[in-house]
Formats: structure tokens, C-alpha cells, sequence
């Protein structure tokens, strides 16, 4: 984000002009994220243009002739120049068509309005999940400092961060699907309830329309995966924060409420995280995008029908417009995280908030 | 009196050897990595079987501590015969290779880049620093599955997309550091004495960023044994027919309820060589800092 000058901050009378200049910043964002998603895109369609290998030579039967492989060509746009193909399919994307999909021989669109949904409740849970107990754990760490149990937090803190959330998927498996069967290994919900969803989200809808049996089993199915999703960031987060809750327990102002009487546990959590929380917050934007992605391996071990696991076998079938798609649908999801995290930050720093 | 001239004199070279000695974290991870390379040379006379034998007679027996194991196959045998201990100890080699070449690969160019951009400014900065951003956009396992299927699957798409993917890590970090160095009392120093600034940039920059760099090799490899399963295990890496982990790893999904032992051991050995690759990276960047070695 664009630096602020410091007149801003110094003189609280040029409120008006301090609120236009991160206007223009956020506005400076936006237009940087929308040239990102083009490169993006660009870099996508070329990549997959100089692909060797052709699509329509899985598609077509033995006996088909040069004329039908022809007709097929041209029915998904494959004949024209690759200019043109790009020209083509931009306006065709901000139209909202995002093709057909060649492997699975659906619209592209109805295909990511379908998954899309489930991966965002994952990965949304897992943000949940990495969150309090990150911050949890770095509080009680932060209590804990200087004590006989402070290096065993650390350290087990510090196994925790290298293990990344593939091992944790397959780990989980063997713990909670196989050894002690606890969970379903796989799937979003069980295939026997029969419960006509009105919408994608199942998690939110069973929930709204008060269906518990079938929330539980929704919620069953996401316990794994977003374990494992979501405990290596809880981890980053710990470390992060507890580091940046030590380096305030020891200023002026903690040691001022200290005076007043005020408990450890109040003096953690009211004085020293308000004013440490806003570096975790700039950190945990950049790494729920890591999870973001993380969401690929992680829904294709546990079989979770969301874009991760499309993404796999749209790559292994070559098919070309659902990966652009959901590339795309990636890039934008990565670029409004970073978006909303820079207006986190902004709105957490005290000296924007007052200024 | 003490005698001034036998008094020990530490070089620096000792002294660095003797700050890496006294942590923990190197010397084990150190040993941890050293005998996984002892594996890959000498998989052939430690390895107890052929790790492509196949004998369907003797498929998914359990470990040797389990009722029903047969002697001679410790690790147990997955579903076609093959014994898991010798799969495990051939699959090594895959994963260090391409722990150590893409990793040393992708310092290269990201080191090479910094360097530029740090040092030099300008708008080989602004075009170098436009680029990483665009890069880092990519969901990194969306890019590496996408480009090993644009390269075609084997273990030179799976070096090549970590490479390509990240570059800029290392980009990032030795940009920053140039840039602080730069500000160095050194480097102004350097300049009074005339060196051209492409020597100062290697000659005098460069070995004060080495330490961090060191310690990011070692956390990129540890990056590179999971990017290398996880492709592996989309089956998008080598043929099936070389053992690699995550090879293993996906054929004991398949049978888990068969034979749970043939996932969790090369998952074992993949959690235990990222955390020494980690644990190493760590342990190096405290005793080559010279600050936080303190």
C-alpha cells in the first residue's frame, strides 16, 4: 500500500485528507489487482496454448474423420489464431461465459458455481480454526514466558510449523479415518441423505434451515481437511503473535496497567494483543493464500468435490477451459484476500484509525 | 604473565565451525540429512530386496513385529509383493535429487536476481520486483500441478516447475538484504577504494548474504522433498515404476484399509526429512548471523 505522508498522521486536522489518501491507495490497489489477474490470465492462456499434446485427440473416436475433428476444432474455438483465441475468450470471460468445460462437457461457469462453494466453507473453516487456536496458544504462551513449560510450547510449536498440511491430510487419514475411525475418509456429505440443497454452501444451508443431523454430517466430513489446512497456519500465527506479544509485555504502557493491578491474563489479552495483532493480521492475509492453494492436494486426498480436486483432473485430462477458469477463479480469490487484508491492516493500525 | 604469542588465536573459520558445532539443531539435522544421502549411494548393498521384485505370493504382508510377517521383509510388503523397507530406501534418491538440484537451481536465479535488484535499482528493480509480484500471484501447487502437465510428467518437469515457481523466495529475501547491506559503512568503504560495483556486489555484498541465503537453501529443499511427493503423488512425477515416496504414499492410500503400513512409512520419512531440512535451515541462520548467534 501507498505510504501515507507524515503529515497525515502528525496533524489530526487533515483528517479529510488522510481519508483521501488511502481512498486513493485502496483505489491504487484495485487497479494493480486487476493488471495482476491479466498477466495472470495471460500467462495462463499462453502456457496452455504451447501445451504439446492435443485435446481433441482424446476426444474424438478412432474412426472419426479430418472433418469432424475439424468441427469439433471450431466448436470450442481452437482453429483460430492464438490472438485472436485470447481476444475471443477475454470477451467471452467478462461476459460470463467461461466456455465448456471439454473433459466433463459442461458449461465451465455452472461447474465452478458448483465447487467453488465447498472449497470456501473449507477453507474459511480452516481460517477459523488456525485463528483462535493460533492466537490461543500464543496467549498461553505468552503467560507461560520464562517458565519451565515455555521451551516445550516452542519447540512443539516448531515441529508443528514443518509440517505442511499434505503430511497432515495423510497423518489424519491414518489417525482419525483408519486407526481410530472417528470421521468419513471422504466426500463432502453422505451419499444416503437425501436432502435437496437449494443452494451450494451445505454447510451454511443445513445449518440455516436447521437440518442438525445433516449439518453434523457436513461438518463431519470437514473436520479432516480442515484440520489439515488449517493447523500449519495456526502455527505461523502462534509463533508470529507470541513473538509480538513478547516484544510488548515489556513497554511502558503494559507496565503502567501492571500498577493499576490490572491480572496477567487481562493485561495479555486487552493491552499487549490490541496493539500486536496488527502484523499477524498482514501475515495470516498472505498465508491463507498459501492455504488457498493448499486446498488442491488436500481435497484430492480426502476426495472433497471442490476446485482443488477439479483443478487436478482438469490438468490430467488437458482440459483446457475449465483450467483457465479455475486458475482465474484462483487469481481473483488470492487478489480480494490480499485486498481485504490491506483494509484489516488499515483499519487495526491505531495511527490510521485516529488519524 | 600470560605469553601474549601462544595465547590461541581463534580464525574466523574456526570460530564459524565452532558456533555450527554448538547448535543442536545443525548437528542433528545435519546427521539426519548425511545419512539420507548414505542411503541413495548405497542403495543397492543396504537395501534387503530388489525394490521392483514383485511376488504377488507374498502381497501386503504386515511389518515385521505384526503377527503374519514374513522374516527378511521388515517394513511389511504393499499389494504386488514389493518389499516397503527397500522401496523406501530407493525412493531417497528421487526425493534428494530433486531437493538438491532444484533447490540449488532456483537460489541461482533467485540469488542472481536480488542481487540486481537490490544493488543496482532503478528500473532493473522495478521490472524485477513487477515480476516477482505477478509470480507470487499463482497459487503455488495450481502453478506446479499446471506446469508439470505442460511439461509432461517426469522428475525433470518436477525440478523445473519448483525452479520456476520458486525463484522468488530467494528473489525476495537477498533483494531486501542487498538493499541493507548497501547502506553498510563497508560498502561505502569499498567504493573509496575504487572497486568497480559489480565487485563490490560479489566480492563484499554477497558474503554478508550468504548466511541467510545458506539457511534458505536448506528450508527450499525441505519445500522441494514435499513438492516432489505431492506431484508423485498426483501421479504427475517419475513412471510408477521408480519407488519414490510419494509413489508409496499414493498406492498405501489406495489399500489403507489392507495395509496401513505401506503409507505410514514413507510418510515417516518424508515428515522426518522436512523437519531435518528445517530444523538444519534454523539451526544455520542462528550460528551464521553473526548477530543472533550471539
Amino acid at each position: 500500500m501507498q505510504a501515507l505522508p507524515a503529515t497525515c498522521w502528525l496533524n489530526p486536522a487533515s483528517c479529510e485528507k488522510n481519508e483521501l489518501m488511502i481512498a486513493l491507495s485502496i483505489f491504487n490497489r484495485v487497479v494493480m489487482a486487476a493488471v495482476t489477474l491479466f498477466g495472470v490470465a495471460l500467462i495462463v492462456f499462453v502456457l496452455l496454448r504451447v501445451v504439446p499434446g492435443d485435446p481433441i485427440a482424446m476426444m474424438i473416436s478412432p474412426g472419426a474423420s479430418a472433418a469432424d475433428i475439424a468441427a469439433l476444432r471450431a466448436h470450442y474455438g481452437l482453429d483460430a489464431s492464438l490472438p485472436v483465441q485470447f481476444g475471443l475468450w477475454l470477451k467471452a470471460m467478462l461476459g460470463g461465459d467461461f466456455g465448456t468445460s471439454i473433459s466433463l462437457k459442461r458449461s465451465v461457469l455452472d461447474l465452478l458455481g458448483e465447487r467453488l462453494p465447498a472449497t470456501l466453507e473449507l477453507a474459511v473453516a480452516a481460517l477459523f480454526l488456525a485463528v483462535a487456536s493460533g492466537v490461543a496458544v500464543a496467549v498461553v504462551g505468552t503467560l507461560m514466558r520464562r517458565g519451565p513449560l515455555e521451551p516445550v510450547v516452542d519447540a512443539l510449536n516448531g515441529v508443528f510449523l514443518a509440517v505442511p498440511d499434505f503430511v497432515w491430510a495423510l497423518a489424519l487419514v491414518l489417525m482419525l479415518g483408519v486407526f481410530y475411525p472417528l470421521f468419513p475418509l471422504s466426500g463432502r456429505i453422505d451419499p444416503t441423505i437425501d436432502m435437496p440443497f437449494a443452494t451450494p454452501f451445505y454447510l451454511i444451508e443445513s445449518l440455516v434451515r436447521l437440518h442438525f443431523a445433516v449439518f453434523c454430517d457436513v461438518v463431519a466430513h470437514m473436520v479432516m481437511p480442515v484440520l489439515a489446512l488449517g493447523l500449519p497456519l495456526a502455527a505461523i500465527i502462534a509463533r508470529v503473535l507470541k513473538a509480538a506479544l513478547s516484544e510488548a509485555m515489556v513497554q511502558d504502557y503494559i507496565l503502567l496497567a501492571r500498577l493499576k493491578g490490572m491480572s496477567e491474563l487481562r493485561l495479555v489479552v486487552q493491552e499487549a494483543l490490541r496493539n500486536a495483532i496488527g502484523p499477524t493480521i498482514a501475515l495470516t492475509g498472505v498465508q491463507f493464500t498459501f492455504l488457498i492453494g493448499g486446498t488442491v492436494i488436500v481435497e484430492r486426498i480426502f476426495s472433497y468435490p471442490g476446485i482443488g480436486n477439479m483443478a487436478i483432473d482438469a490438468v490430467i485430462n488437458r482440459d483446457l477451459p475449465l483450467i483457465q477458469g479455475l486458475v482465474l477463479v484462483f487469481g481473483v480469490l488470492f487478489i480480494l484476500v490480499n485486498l481485504l487484508v490491506d483494509l484489516l491492516v488499515a483499519a487495526f493500525n491505531p495511527r490510521l484509525r485516529h488519524g | 604473565m600470560v605469553d601474549i604469542a601462544s595465547y590461541p588465536i581463534q580464525t574466523a573459520a574456526k570460530r564459524r565451525r565452532r558456533a555450527l558445532m554448538a547448535q543442536p539443531k545443525v548437528v542433528l539435522g545435519g546427521a539426519f540429512i548425511l545419512i539420507l544421502v548414505l542411503l541413495v549411494v548405497g542403495a543397492p548393498w543396504i537395501a534387503p530386496k530388489d525394490p521392483l521384485e514383485q511376488d504377488l505370493m507374498l502381497g501386503t504382508l504386515p511389518p515385521a513385529w505384526i503377527d503374519g510377517a514374513e522374516p527378511g521383509y521388515w517394513l511389511g510388503t504393499d499389494d504386488l509383493g514389493r518389499d516397503v523397507l527397500s522401496r523406501l530406501i530407493f525412493g531417497t534418491r528421487i526425493a534428494l535429487l530433486v531437493a538438491f538440484v532444484a533447490a540449488t537451481l532456483a537460489a541461482l536465479i533467485g540469488t542472481l536476481l536480488g542481487l540486481i535488484a537490490g544493488w543496482y535499482g532503478g528500473w532493473a528493480d522495478r521490472v524485477i520486483s513487477r515480476l516477482v509480484d505477478i509470480w507470487m500471484a499463482f497459487p503455488p501447487v495450481l502453478l506446479s500441478i499446471l506446469l508439470v502437465a505442460v511439461l509432461g510428467a517426469g522428475v525433470h518437469s518436477v525440478i523445473a516447475a519448483i525452479v520456476i515457481i520458486d525463484w522468488t523466495r530467494f528473489c525476495r529475501v537477498v533483494r531486501s538484504e542487498t538493499k541493507s547491506q548497501a547502506q553498510m559503512d563497508y560498502v561505502t568503504a569499498a567504493q573509496t577504494i575504487g572497486f568497480s560495483r559489480a565487485r563490490i556486489l560479489f566480492s563484499e555484498i554477497l558474503p554478508n548474504v550468504a548466511p541467510v541465503l545458506i539457511a534458505l537453501v536448506s528450508l527450499e529443499m525441505g519445500i522441494a522433498v514435499i513438492v516432489e511427493a505431492i506431484l508423485s503423488f498426483v501421479g504427475l512425477s517419475v513412471s510408477s515404476d521408480t519407488p519414490t515416496w510419494g509413489g508409496m504414499i499414493a498406492a498405501g492410500r489406495q489399500m489403507i484399509y489392507q495395509g496401513w503400513w505401506v503409507m505410514v512409512a514413507p510418510l515417516i520419512a518424508l515428515f522426518a526429512t522436512v523437519l531435518a531440512f528445517n530444523q538444519l535451515g534454523d539451526g544455520l541462520r542462528r550460528a551464521l548471523d553473526p548477530v543472533m548467534g550471539r
